[in-house]
């Protein structure tokens, strides 16, 4: 088992006196999915800031790559590797898929004025699109125009591309429907083999079972341990989710439908 | 968990035809209305309209409306509305009018400085405009009172009580730069088709165009470059992703905040621009200088397909919205149409163009 490229250490998040994170330990390896589970509120959301470096811990450590690491913006994270697919996936609706990928790091050719090298971003962008499995029509196709699990599948690849070591996937399946959802976990799949360390974060047990390799549950700011693929099931991590008693009493209720 | 290893084409997505990639273009618009507008007035007006003297009389106040309606393209795609940029007209024309007469300044300082008058108005617009979180809207409605009234003040100081500075003709006559804005262009050219015939001339035997005014250069250099920089150039896609979306740009690395102070700071530098053209070319400026023309500006924009809400426009649309502003503008006094139908076309124009718009944006992003 290859080292973690990044290791959380009893990571505490305090905003006042409001406590967010309450102890935190999560590790991620390269070529792995390590999903993290939690209802809403759980702190899913504060403890993806921390990791990727909005947020700074109150208590805790985390190790980059063997060393401790003190990120001082979100920019530094991502320049180290850490890269976030937030839900919204910061795609813009009317502008084309190429110029999406490239948003904000726009390839340049020219040594006195430096043009977009469009011809270029164009040629990387259907590549990469092809190898995750799908193909555009035309690069300059608006990104608008395709459907939730397509425009995920461009943030991933975009995040690749850019060369990230550990990509975070905020609720990645959370708004999309049967077909797509297998979709873009097939693309998960497909990012891992390629040896990156992917975090997947979601409240959906059964998502989360397709794709991991270790699962996590984040209950009330704390983790509850860390389990192998294979050591647990559906039930058992949803009992933790809902930190065990409630949901037990409600599911009797509703007939073992959740 | 199937893996697809090589996606097969997709057999939902059909190939699009060469109509509708061309319904996608935000010009599209525009250059329909230039055709529309054409046709009109050759059916109505006199036939010395589209002789290469009408065209000239209707591409130069198309040009002064052009300069300023690119710029307000830009800033609209980048997001945001200057309503200031008329008044700036007046405004930098102030500054300019000083700097040559009661100064006396050469034009290689003063042009310049007047830039940078205007520059500096247009980053405290986005100053303000981004420190408050206020609509630009609001904050630039502001700014067309402040300098349209400090125009009128100042003119006043500086004239001794007049809200116009004239003598601007003699102070620049003899400057080496000032047939780059004023007079006209390609004077040889223009004389040798008018001598082998082409082209009609006057009693005199001089040709009855002179050359090609040189706003009409500038509004054709300011296309191209604009266009160059939205469709070429790393800064034009964070202009389209700023105004698209600016959260998701910044996550993306995009400097919003820098693209939107440039932004203001360019529309007040065209606005600049405009006036030291019309400026030297009158000999003389007034605080009236620019009136209204902050609308025209955004309403070319619009027709051109500049959306509302930003993310979405084209330098090249501004610029037939503009001719399109001309040819109605000076086409009516052609026709036996009263001429005050102009405003009542402005408004049309301007409702259609943004229906129309409306729906090539739900085309672009396939919502239903």
């Amino acid at each position: 088992m290859s080292d973690p490229i990044i290791q959380m250490q009893g990571i505490k998040k305090h905003f006042g006196n409001v406590i967010a994170l309450n102890g935190v330990t999560f590790d991620v390896r390269p070529g792995e999915c390590h999903c993290l589970l939690g209802d809403n509120g759980a702190g899913k959301s504060t403890f993806i800031k921390t990791m990727s470096g909005v947020h700074k811990p109150t208590e805790g450590t985390i190790t980059f790559e063997g060393r401790p690491m003190e990120f001082s913006s979100p920019r530094d994270a991502m320049e180290a590797g850490i890269a976030t697919v937030f839900q919204d996936l910061a795609m813009i609706p009317l502008m084309s898929v190429t110029r999406n990928f490239f948003m904000g790091r726009e390839p340049t050719v020219g040594r006195f004025i430096k043009r977009f090298d469009i011809e270029t971003a164009n040629r990387i962008t259907m590549e990469k699109m092809r190898q995750m499995g799908i193909n555009l029509r035309a690069p300059d196709q608006a990104v608008g125009t395709l459907s939730g699990g397509e425009r995920q599948t461009v943030a991933i690849a975009r995040a690749v591309h850019f060369g990230a070591k550990v990509l975070i996937l905020d609720e990645p399946t959370s708004a999309l429907g049967v077909r797509q959802t297998s979709n873009v976990l097939a693309t998960i799949a497909r990012v891992r083999s390629q040896g990156v360390g992917m975090v997947f974060i979601s409240h959906n047990v059964r998502h989360a079972l397709a794709v991991g390799d270790r699962f996590t549950v984040l209950n009330r700011g704390q983790t509850l341990g860390t389990a192998n693929r294979g050591e647990i099931d559906a039930a058992e991590l949803q009992d933790l989710m809902a930190g065990g008693q409630e949901l037990a009493t409600l599911e009797g209720s509703l007939g073992g439908t959740i | 968990m199937a893996t697809q290893a090589a996606a097969s084409a997709d057999e939902r997505i059909k190939t699009e035809s060469i109509t509708t990639r061309l319904m996608k273009r935000p010009e599209l618009g525009a250059i329909g209305g230039v055709i529309l507008v054409t046709i009109f007035f050759l059916f109505t007006a006199s036939p010395s309209m589209f002789t290469l003297a009408g065209i000239m009389n209707f591409l130069t106040p198309a040009a002064q409306l052009g300069i300023l309606g690119i710029a307000a393209a830009m800033l609209m795609i980048g997001g945001e509305f200057d309503l200031s940029i008329g008044s700036m007209v007046a405004f930098a024309g102030m500054i300019f009018g000083v700097l040559v007469v009661n100064m006396g300044l050469p034009l290689i300082l003063a042009i310049p400085l007047t830039m940078g008058f205007a520059a500096l108005v247009g980053a405290a617009n986005g100053a303000i405009v981004l420190r408050t979180g206020l609509p630009s809207f609001i904050v630039t409605l502001a700014f067309l009172f402040i300098l349209r009234g400090a125009s009128l003040v100042g003119l006043k100081v500086f004239t001794g009580g007049a809200t116009q500075l004239r003598g601007v003709r003699d102070a620049v006559a003899a400057d080496w730069l000032t047939p780059l804005f004023s007079g006209h262009a390609f004077g040889g050219l223009f004389r040798w088709m008018a001598d082998h015939g082409w082209t009609a001339k006057l009693a005199s035997g001089t040709p009855a165009v002179p050359g090609i005014p040189v706003s009409i250069l500038w509004f054709v250099a300011v296309t191209l470059i604009a266009t160059f920089v939205l469709l070429r150039t790393p800064a034009g896609n964070w202009i389209f992703a700023t105004g698209g979306d600016k959260n998701a740009a910044s996550n993306s690395g995009v400097p919003v905040r820098r693209v939107k102070i440039s932004l203001f700071m360019l529309t007040a530098c065209a606005a600049a621009l405009v006036a030291i053209i019309t400026v030297i070319d009158t000999g003389s400026t007034d605080a009236r200088r620019g009136f209204m023309k902050e609308f025209e500006a955004i309403i070319a924009a619009v027709i051109g397909g500049c959306l509302l809400t930003g993310g979405y426009g084209s330098a090249i649309g501004a610029f037939f919205g503009a001719i399109i502003f001309g040819m109605v503008t000076i086409g009516l006094t052609y026709t036996g149409f009263d001429q005050d139908w102009f405003q009542v076309f402005l408004g049309g124009m301007l409702l259609l163009a943004v229906v129309f718009n409306n729906v090539i944006r739900k085309r672009v992003t396939g919502e239903r």
